[in-house]
């Protein structure tokens, strides 16, 4: 691409040649090229998140109730109400305790699975399909499974009657929030569906280990096991582990389906951005005004914290870093 | 080895089977469904919204009573899943937006001009509506939606087994805890009372003898006896003796039905099947009464029909509504008795509901007379999540009901300064 670039700028009397010969003058054109193939996307992401993004902004200084099309001008009132008067600001410190114990969570949970399946010699294929079939499962029907299957609080939920044959009482996972108990019902849930998709990328990143590697650390007299694992494999998994931490930290940006069916809108505690957001603007109160004033609030945050980790991590800088 | 690969051969081959799938889910998804049918009938094409009631024959019976008009096509989304709110709302603001939808009065509606004026269709018939149903639709003498039904929600209870432990009907709410308390066995737990206890929102409110807003609309809810009601409940929470994480909702009356509970909170939606389940083993009654001042209280819900103002339909919507929910009085006693049981608001038809005239839907209907609390069309769902969140905090959680009504009054007060001035 970059010598087709240098080529049609060096040489502008190849518009003329362009008419003799078509196909060699639509591959000279890289301006055209250049929309031809980012067009059709570039049309979609204005259409799709550019002028939602913009008109989030324009309606979270307008009061739109019930509209999307508000004339009242408000300044910055919005605002003011969803960090002072909302449960919005509660919201994003139980996301950011929710990622703090996800992320390293299913990070150390997927590559513990791929290294177990790494090293088997039978049954592999069969593991790890096993372990990556939950991925295929929506967070929605799996939420629905948690709630009213396993922990459903009544003396016939599984948990329930497990507890019960060692005399346990009944115990209402998701009723009551003290102890907190939803977080063992939420947790558990994501790291099910989530845990096997992380795993087949570390797997790849595995078996993508030179063995000359292990070999090498074997006759310099490292000892297999934490050793080799702490200086071998571990910052060979560098590159797969942060792009995997990333993937995380946006999942958990993104976590609503299970909330909304597990914990439901009726509570205050487990209530992600998004929740909030979501029963400020799309519940019953349909203000768009400040659902949006918190919705560029969140989107602030998630590119300052992802700036933040593409410093500290190096995520994208590519191989020069090495 | 050449098993290994025949494996892998068969996965791929699963994976991109379910690819395809994927991509085919995708793209019916595109068809764009918009709930408008082909126009196979005469004249206008319209939509109404419903959100899905959970009794048997319910939606068949309202595609019927459409499909009996003959003026437009009307075709009826069916909304599933409990977020009708959610859909109906985001749909208005678009040009998929219902002609007519069901809901609850609601100021807001009013004052955004998003549902048009009935009074014109609702004004010769309007002595036969309970005057309490047509005060909660009118804003300053228009009169903005039909009363389809009339729901009374109340406290349901197993006669066999209050007697077994010798325990009476309660009618305050310390005789409700104790009774819970001796109601409760290895098996079953003294009441129900939903799963997030917001079912009894206002009820408690009304018990203790405060309102939600007074006719001022200034705040009346935040009284000394609400917040004795509130450590009652957060103490009845707490007792091992309530029924938490049911399986169903209160609005279904499974709890009650497959012996989870001896008292639960409902509807008289639920009654029929209840009756069927149960047979003479079930009795009613209010929700009881909260300190010195408090008096017993029953919340009449239900539900009502609205026109889109700003929708393309509006006067064929009009005609449609009074069609049905106006003068096929057949069709309002079937959807009112024939399914779950509901009042009717119109007179004329709740004195010739004969299904309602004895035994327990008669005395259902007493409750609803004697004890009902009807819906403040100024307390709207703005307040009504603020009060939720009351009872989350401190029923649910051990926090401080003073603390919980000083954050809730907060939130009421700048909605009601916005609907107000």
């Amino acid at each position: 691409m970059s010598t087709t670039t240098t080529h049609g700028v060096a040489q502008p009397a190849a518009a003329k040649a362009s008419q003799a010969r078509p196909r060699r003058g639509l591959r000279g054109n890289a301006t055209l090229n250049f929309w031809l193939f980012t067009g059709p996307f570039l049309i979609g992401l204005v259409i799709f998140v550019f002028v939602p993004i913009g008109w989030s902004i324009w309606l979270s200084f307008f009061d739109a109730r019930y509209t999307v099309t508000p004339s009242h001008f408000v300044g910055f009132d919005n605002y003011k109400q969803i960090l002072t008067n909302s449960n919005f600001p509660d919201s994003l410190v139980t996301f950011t305790l929710f990622a703090a114990f996800i992320v390293p969570t299913t990070w150390a949970l997927s590559l513990g699975l791929a290294l177990l399946v790494n090293r088997l010699r039978f049954m592999r294929a069969f593991f790890r399909s096993v372990f990556f079939l939950p991925t295929a499962v929506s967070y929605v029907a799996a939420a629905l499974i948690w709630k009213m299957s396993i922990f459903s609080g009544v003396r016939f939920g599984l948990m329930n009657t497990v507890l019960g044959w060692f005399g346990v009482e009944n115990i209402a996972y998701l009723a009551s929030p003290n102890p907190p108990w939803y977080w063992l019902v939420i947790l558990t849930l994501r790291l099910w569906i989530q845990a096997g998709f992380y795993m087949i990328l570390f797997l790849a990143a595995l078996q993508n280990i030179p063995a000359e590697l292990y070999e090498a650390a074997a006759i310099d007299g490292a000892k297999p096991g934490w050793q080799t694992f702490r200086y071998i494999t571990l910052p060979q998994l560098r590159a797969t582990s942060t792009a995997v931490i990333l993937l995380l930290l946006i999942a958990a940006y993104q976590a609503f389906d299970e909330f909304f069916n597990i914990i439901g809108t009726k509570a205050t505690w487990a209530q992600t951005p998004l929740m909030e957001l979501y029963k400020t603007a799309l519940g019953s109160s349909q203000d768009y005004g400040a659902g949006s004033a918190g919705a560029v609030i969140l989107s602030l945050l998630i590119c300052i914290v992802t700036l933040a980790q593409g410093k500290i991590m190096g995520f994208g800088r590519g191989e020069e870093s090495k | 080895m050449s098993a290994m690969s025949n494996s892998n051969w068969s996965r791929r081959s699963i994976f991109r089977a379910a690819a395809g799938m994927a991509a085919a889910g995708t793209l019916a998804a595109c068809g764009g469904n918009n709930g408008r049918g082909g126009g196979s009938g005469s004249g206008k094409q319209l939509v109404q919204y419903f959100h899905a009631y959970g009794e048997a024959g319910t939606e068949q019976a309202i595609k019927r009573y459409a499909k009996a008009y003959s003026k437009a096509d009307v075709t009826t989304n069916w909304i599933t899943g409990n977020n009708f709110e959610a859909k109906l709302f985001s749909s208005l603001l678009t040009k998929q937006a219902p002609d007519v939808f069901e809901f609850h009065p609601q100021l807001q509606l009013v004052k955004s001009g998003q549902v048009a004026d009935l009074s014109d269709i609702i004004d010769p018939v309007k002595d036969d509506f309970n005057p309490a149903d047509i005060k909660s639709h009118t804003v300053d003498g228009k009169i903005y939606g039909i009363r389809m039904i009339d729901d009374p929600q109340f406290f349901y209870y197993r006669k066999s087994m209050l007697e077994k432990a010798k325990v009476d009907v309660p009618t305050t709410l310390d005789e409700l805890l104790e009774a819970a308390a001796k109601l409760t066995t290895g098996k079953v737990k003294g009441v129900f009372l939903g799963n997030d206890f917001t079912a009894i929102q206002n009820p408690i409110i009304w018990s203790a003898g405060a309102d939600t807003i007074d006719a001022n609309n200034k705040i009346a809810y935040h009284t000394d006896g609400v917040v004795q009601g509130l450590k009652q409940l957060r103490q009845l929470f707490t007792s091992g003796h309530v029924l938490l994480d049911a399986p169903t909702d209160f609005w279904d009356p499974s709890s009650l039905d497959q012996g989870l509970c001896a008292i639960q909170w409902g509807g008289m939606w639920s009654m029929p099947v209840m009756q069927k389940a149960l047979g003479d083993d079930l009795g009613i009654f209010p929700f009881p009464s909260i300190g010195s001042k408090g008096k017993q209280s029953v919340y009449n819900g239900g539900w009502s029909m609205f026109v889109n103002a700003k929708g393309e339909n509006v006067e064929a919507a009009k005609a449609y509504v009074k069609w049905l929910w106006i003068e096929q009085k057949k069709y309002q006693e079937d959807w009112a008795t024939s399914y779950g049981f509901h009042i009717p608001p119109r007179t004329s038809i709740a004195n010739s509901a004969t299904k309602l005239k004895s035994g327990l839907p008669a005395e259902g209907v007493k409750l609803f007379t004697d004890y009902g609390h009807f819906d403040n069309i100024a307390y709207d769902q703005t307040m009504q999540t603020a009060f939720a969140d009351v009872i989350a905090n401190s029923v649910r959680k051990n926090g401080n009901p003073e603390a919980a009504l000083d954050a809730c009054d907060k939130k009421v007060d700048v909605e009601l300064k916005k609907l107000f001035g």
